[in-house]
């Protein structure tokens, strides 16, 4: 807390260790030097042990040779390939969990976070029992829960559990069926995507249409309808160009199909059961921040239900939903890197694992996955920041 | 004229007395308002007691009914050995209590953790509960004269006549409970360092406290282990050789400090500007002025904040699991990698022990947090 000094004449009798200026700059320097001091100490022992271990520095390893596997790869990968093209199926398979898990949790979360408002009591209470034990449970634990506690369980690929839709389940994770994409696919995904576009022009007229009249013309229906029926008569017409290969349950593996590993399956499942808990915990808060004057407001208007909670309450909520989001979803993607106690090949997994083990450049690959991590927060952030500018500008 | 009294209408007697309204209490009222409020509503309340009715027999078959209580082996837990329907193996949870509470820690020397943990409880029923008065001393006592006597108590002194032991002994609940209790007795003081180096008028202390606090926070907290663990022996010359459970200390206690400050920065920002100008008006020093003026209205305001805080550094020491310090979830992992105890239903039962033991804590923390918040809020109603 500085005082102001401005306006304090020059012969004043304030000794010269007493003014707040000269303070405050001795402090400054003293701890300016403090820092420099400990980054120096680090830097120095750092160098001297580094030589000492014999072990190389800088970033010459990138274009080496890796010379491990990694069970599950977005982009072509194999032993022969160097430790930078690991590091990108590491921070690939990052994002990969963390968007799904993003997304699940999302749609989870809402849920709850709504039937945890429901007048009836025992849903009510259903939902907060979820709520408070995937709260106050470590996650490290829920991830072991469902890997080792359940997927543990499942049976060998010749006793696989078969789901409906060709979906199998054993020891190999979850097998389902891969969709095949003729050429002639492009046709049904033209007219879906201009029925896409139509219905929204649709809508964009129907709320001008309200705007000037009062009455909504209802091109819900219409455009729904359009929106499905067409692209599936294209399909047809065009000769179903779409098939599915299906897995095919061996006595010791299935083949065909793809498969999505037990680790990304118990990661996924954990990350969305743990976070969702907090999302919905977001959700009812933003929700009852809403003064029950609004809700009578919109019935006196005669609004229904559903207009009351879509045009009247929601986007008042979101203004204080979406930041609470935004932090989630930072911590969500933080967590992800849980997923190296369950031997999932993240970021962390392989570049602070397997490739420091290999290399013992322990700075360099420590420091670049901070960076990393850094850099998505970053990004999350500046994301969620425009999203909410485009939610407080709409309500106003 | 005579249209209108075509209009006139007087009753001539009295209309029929109306039912008496619903019961507005007891049982069958809050049923009706609660559970069957629409058809809607009362099929789903139906649906979900027929769910329930098939869930809740079963679990309580298996948790409580068919349990084993006593094991040596997994051999007792076996259903195919023993012919009959096993519930969950709490023989395991049995036979392992000692090690899951105090890992390897010598068995004749068990009542100094004891002891750890009797003082812990008694500082934090100091500090926690509201009607124990002398807060101040509570504050010494917890964060200067336990931390102390603690380290003493735990490992050994020669000059003191206790026997040295260890870190590596250390383990289970003990080192979450040590893990977490060096995170709250330092990450309490560095973060309100933290906190008012963020909000100071000084340059180069404002951007030093950010610059560290957005770090720590944009990293996930195995990130900081892997560095404590990995970085922080490279950064000390070459004879120190940090001990493995103290790395991790400091990367856990550095990592919370950045949360801690940012809730006490909360705090700090809720307290009116007039308190601040009062202090310097009154001629006091910028440190007389936080501390006796300033810090303890902020700190009051942000103890559920603070107790939340610790909730999640409670359930981050697991992570600790993953550089190879045995905490309270490693040696549960330990215990089922054992060839002994070695069956496919037996995670099930460790880890729902564990699920127990932490729902227990960080519950009655939340709930002590929500209790801090409503007796704050009286406070300030209008």
């Amino acid at each position: 807390m500085s005082v102001g000094v401005e306006g304090r004449p020059s012969d004043s009798k304030v000794v010269f260790y007493n003014d707040p200026r000269i303070r405050s700059l001795f402090l400054q320097l003293l701890l300016l030097g403090l820092i420099v001091a400990l980054f120096w100490f680090a830097y120095d022992n750092t160098v001297t042990n580094l030589r000492k271990r014999n072990i190389a520095q800088g970033f010459a390893f990138w274009d080496v040779e890796a010379g491990f596997d990694i069970s599950q790869t977005l982009i072509s990968y194999s032993a022969a390939s160097s430790y930078g093209r690991a590091f990108w199926v590491g921070l690939l398979n990052t994002m990969l969990v963390s968007l799904v898990s993003i997304f699940f949790a999302t749609i989870l979360g809402v849920i709850i976070g709504i039937l945890r408002l429901s007048r009836n009591w025992l849903v009510a209470k259903l939902a907060m029992v979820y709520v408070e034990i995937f709260r106050n449970v470590p996650l490290l634990l829920i991830l072991y829960f469902w890997y080792r506690g359940v997927l543990g369980l499942l049976p060998e690929p010749r006793d696989s559990i078969k789901l409906p839709a060709d979906i199998l389940l054993n020891t190999r994770g979850l097998l389902m069926p891969k969709p095949v994409f003729a050429d002639a696919f492009i046709y049904p995904l033209i007219a879906f995507v201009s029925t896409v576009i139509l219905g929204a022009v649709l809508f964009w007229w129907a709320r001008r249409v309200q705007a000037r009249t009062g009455n909504r013309p209802n091109a819900g229906l219409f455009s729904t309808s359009m929106i499905i029926g067409l692209p599936l008569i294209v399909f047809f017409l065009s000769g179903s160009p779409l098939s599915f290969d299906v897995p095919v349950q061996g006595r010791f593996n299935a083949s065909g199909g793809m498969t999505l590993p037990p680790e990304f399956v118990s990661l996924v499942i954990g990350l969305t059961t743990y976070t969702a808990a907090f999302i919905a915990e977001n959700v009812r808060a933003g929700i009852v921040a809403i003064s029950k004057g609004q809700t009578e407001a919109s019935q006196a208007l005669g609004l229904s239900h559903g207009q009351t909670i879509r045009l009247v309450i929601m986007p008042q909520a979101l203004r204080v939903i979406v930041p609470l989001l935004n932090s989630e979803y930072l911590s969500l993607t933080k967590n992800s890197s849980l997923g190296v106690s369950i031997g999932y090949p993240d970021l962390v997994n392989v570049f602070t694992g397997t490739v420091l083990n290999q290399t013992g450049q322990a700075v360099e690959m420590v420091s670049v996955t901070m960076l990393v991590y850094l850099t998505l927060s970053l990004l999350t952030s500046a994301f969620m920041n425009w999203f909410n500018r485009r939610v407080a500008l709409v309500e106003r | 004229m005579s249209g209108q009294a075509e209009l006139k209408f007087i009753r001539s007697q009295f209309s029929d007395a109306l039912p008496p309204p619903m019961r507005t209490s007891g049982f069958f009222h809050w049923a009706r308002e609660n559970l069957f409020s629409s058809v809607f509503n009362s099929v789903l309340t139906i649906l979900i007691l027929f769910g329930l009715y098939q869930v809740i027999p079963g679990m309580i078959d298996r948790l409580i009914i068919t349990a084993v209580w006593t094991a040596n082996s997994s051999k007792d837990c076996n259903a195919e050995l023993l012919g009959h329907p096993v519930g969950v193996c709490w023989g395991f949870v049995n036979a392992h209590w000692g090690y899951f509470i105090f890992g390897q820690y010598p068995e004749h020397l068990r009542w100094r953790p004891e002891l750890f943990f009797a003082l812990e409880a008694l500082g934090l029923a100091w500090l926690l509960v509201p009607s124990i008065p002398r807060k101040d001393w509570a504050m010494i006592y917890f964060f200067i004269i336990f931390p102390i006597v603690g380290f003493f108590l735990l490992n050994g002194s020669e000059t003191l006549g206790l026997t040295p032991v260890q870190t590596h002994f250390w383990g289970g609940f003990l080192v979450s409970i040590v893990i977490g209790t060096v995170g709250i007795v330092i990450s309490v003081p560095l973060g309100i360092l933290l906190a008012l180096g963020r909000r100071s008028h000084m340059p180069v202390a404002r951007s030093a406290s950010v610059v560290v606090i957005e770090f720590i926070r944009g990293v996930p907290l195995i990130t900081v282990l892997f560095m404590a663990n990995v970085m922080f022996p490279l950064f000390v010359p070459e004879g120190w050789r940090p001990d493995p459970l103290l790395r991790v200390l400091v990367g856990v206690a550095l990592f919370f400090s950045a949360y801690m400050a940012e809730t006490v920065r909360g705090g700090l920002q809720a307290i009116p500007r007039g308190q601040y100008e009062a202090a310097q008006a009154l001629g006091l020093s910028y440190w007389q002025m936080m501390v006796k003026i300033i810090l303890p209205q902020a700190l009051k305001i942000v103890i559920p904040g603070i107790v939340n805080n610790f909730i999640g550094l409670l359930k981050d020491t697991t992570l600790v699991a993953i550089v190879n310090i045995f905490d309270f979830l490693k040696v549960i992992e330990a215990s089922l990698n054992n060839p002994v105890w070695r069956l496919s239903q037996m995670p099930f039962a460790g880890y729902l022990f564990a699920a127990i033991v932490y729902f227990i804590l960080c519950y009655g923390m939340a709930r002590y947090s929500m209790s801090v918040e409503k007796r704050l809020a009286t406070d300030h109603r209008h």
